[in-house]
């Protein structure tokens, strides 16, 4: 078609996270105007029409918002764009003639389910740590009855744009989950209502990140550059203070 | 006390350590490079600021023991993030995505790091051991000086230092910065300014150590 473009796919594919996996090239002639997702479910329906494995990978609201799809396009999660998802990216930021390498999220903490998709249960774990407030039932509490300054609720708003994709860990050289426990720890410490359970928060969150193979942050802000929601490493500086004051000023002895 | 352990083998725990001790060799290489510039003033200030410090040896042999440890617990626990980290990842990349959103200075502490360290053990071996090891001071008033003028007449011997302390330059453009935001101090309005003072700081570091060598081996020191 006039107007289209022809790029190499270099698809990773792997059976399960037991087997060494490998690319496999597609060459295809696609629109500028489709997504990169569509473009990847054109190939699928192509190779179920030819009665092949179609190559799996994850996405669900496909408007940036759901956190499921994430690939690592040519060695960045969700494509070379800023602040998107991968379900954002079009085809037209791609050349004539490119070969687009694919590869899924890479870290010890993800193992691969198949192809491009990989397990992220290890940040359900984390936030099951702590990332909540604990709330007693009760007469639903006045509206204004706690006042929050505007500036204190957007910056505890902002990190609460994380929408948990994982890209982070993908991004970083260490495969460290800072960057999304920073985002969960902040949205909660910055407002009232996380106050009463912030030292036990912390300290559990990020002793089951420790525990589940996340590498350590080395501040080299891959993250940020990364993460579709541009969660801030101002956040991850407010962990290390959380964390520092959790252990050393708070009486919390049990972690 | 196992809480304080506990906390100390923390990821961010091994962090703060490796931010604590970065900031003590921090400030010891301001103080370092201080006295080294007395070689510029010749025999005599290079000769009297050794013999100051002489004059002061039970300190400077504490100094030394904990510049020992800080030392040690930096690279014990450098190493171990490094090993750790390269755990979590078991499978790379095949496209390394990482040199479009990491500087090479933060990508490389290990390397640089472990570049000073072999300079540090070739640095005291031959200085520190021969400042300490060689005789009464008395008897040899300008051994200190010379000492240096001979080492530095080696291309080898200035050309490693040279290159050595750039690296350095490399490591603490990055640390610097890096050290503040582990310790939680990243805020909006004077984040920019630590990671351009770091930067300063950097460049006044690996400039300052490498004149001297380089000094020394086209000027003789005369
Ligand atoms: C005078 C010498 C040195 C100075 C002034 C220095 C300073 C620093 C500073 C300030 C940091 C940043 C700490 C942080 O990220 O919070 C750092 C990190 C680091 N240093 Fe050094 N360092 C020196 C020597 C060494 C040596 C000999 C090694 C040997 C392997 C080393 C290995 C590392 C590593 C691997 C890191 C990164 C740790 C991480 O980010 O997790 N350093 N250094
Ligand atoms: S911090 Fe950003 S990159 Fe990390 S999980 Fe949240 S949205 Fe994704």
């Amino acid at each position: 078609m006039s107007g289209n473009i022809n790029v190499l796919l270099k698809i990773w594919h792997q059976k399960n996270a037991n087997t060494k996996g490998g690319f496999v090239d597609y060459k295809v002639n696609v629109s500028p105007d489709s997504s990169f997702l569509e473009m990847l479910d054109e190939i699928n329906n192509d190779l179920e029409r030819k009665g092949e494995d179609p190559i799996v990978f994850e996405s669900d609201c496909r408007e940036g918002i759901c956190g499921t799809c994430g690939l690592v396009i040519n060695g960045e999660p969700h494509g070379p764009l800023r602040k998107i998802a991968t379900c954002q990216l079009h085809m037209r930021n791609f050349k004539d003639g490119e070969t687009i390498w694919v590869e899924p999220f890479r870290a010890k903490a993800f193992p691969v389910i198949k192809d491009l998709m990989v397990d992220r249960t290890a940040l359900d774990k984390i936030l099951q740590a702590g990332g909540y407030v604990s709330v007693n039932t009760g007469g639903v509490p006045d509206a204004n009855a706690i006042p929050i300054s505007k500036d204190l609720s957007s910056e505890a708003f902002d990190a609460a744009a994380c929408i948990g994709c994982g890209a982070c860990v993908a991004s970083c050289k260490n495969a460290s989950a800072m960057l999304f426990v920073s985002a969960k720890v902040s949205q909660l410490a910055l407002l009232p209502q996380g106050h009463p359970e912030r030292s036990k928060r912390v300290q559990a969150m990020v002793m089951v990140m420790d525990e589940l193979g996340f590498g350590s942050c080395t501040n080299t802000y891959a993250c940020e550059a990364e993460c579709p929601k541009g969660i801030s490493i101002t956040n991850i500086a407010r962990l290390n203070r959380e964390f520092f004051n959790a252990k050393f000023k708070s009486s919390v002895l049990e972690y | 006390m196992s809480w304080l352990y506990n906390s100390l083998n923390s990821s961010i725990g091994k962090k703060i350590i490796m931010a604590v001790t970065g900031v003590c060799l921090v400030l010891f290489l301001i103080i370092h490079l201080i006295g080294n510039l007395t070689l510029y003033g010749g025999f005599n200030a290079f000769n009297g600021y050794v013999r100051t410090l002489e004059l002061v040896k039970p300190v400077i042999r504490v100094v030394e023991v904990v510049l020992g440890l800080i030392f040690i617990f930096h690279i014990f626990n450098g190493v171990r993030l490094w090993i750790e980290n390269k755990n979590a990842r078991p499978e790379n990349y095949t496209v390394k995505g990482i040199r479009k959103n990491t500087t090479l200075f933060s990508r490389t502490m290990i390397q640089t790091g472990s570049i000073v360290f072999i300079f540090l053990v070739l640095h005291l071996s031959t200085f520190w051991v021969a400042f300490n090891f060689s005789g009464e001071p008395e008897h040899k008033p300008y051994q200190y000086y010379s000492i240096i003028m001979d080492w530095f007449k080696n291309p080898f011997y200035a050309g490693f230092y040279v290159i050595a302390v750039i690296l350095l330059g490399f490591h603490l453009n990055h640390g610097f910065q890096s050290a503040f935001q582990t310790f939680g101090w990243n805020h909006k309005k004077y984040f920019p300014f630590i990671q351009k003072l770091g930067t300063v700081y950097a460049l006044i570091m690996a400039i300052g150590f490498a004149s001297i060598p380089i000094y020394f081996y086209f000027n003789g020191g005369n």
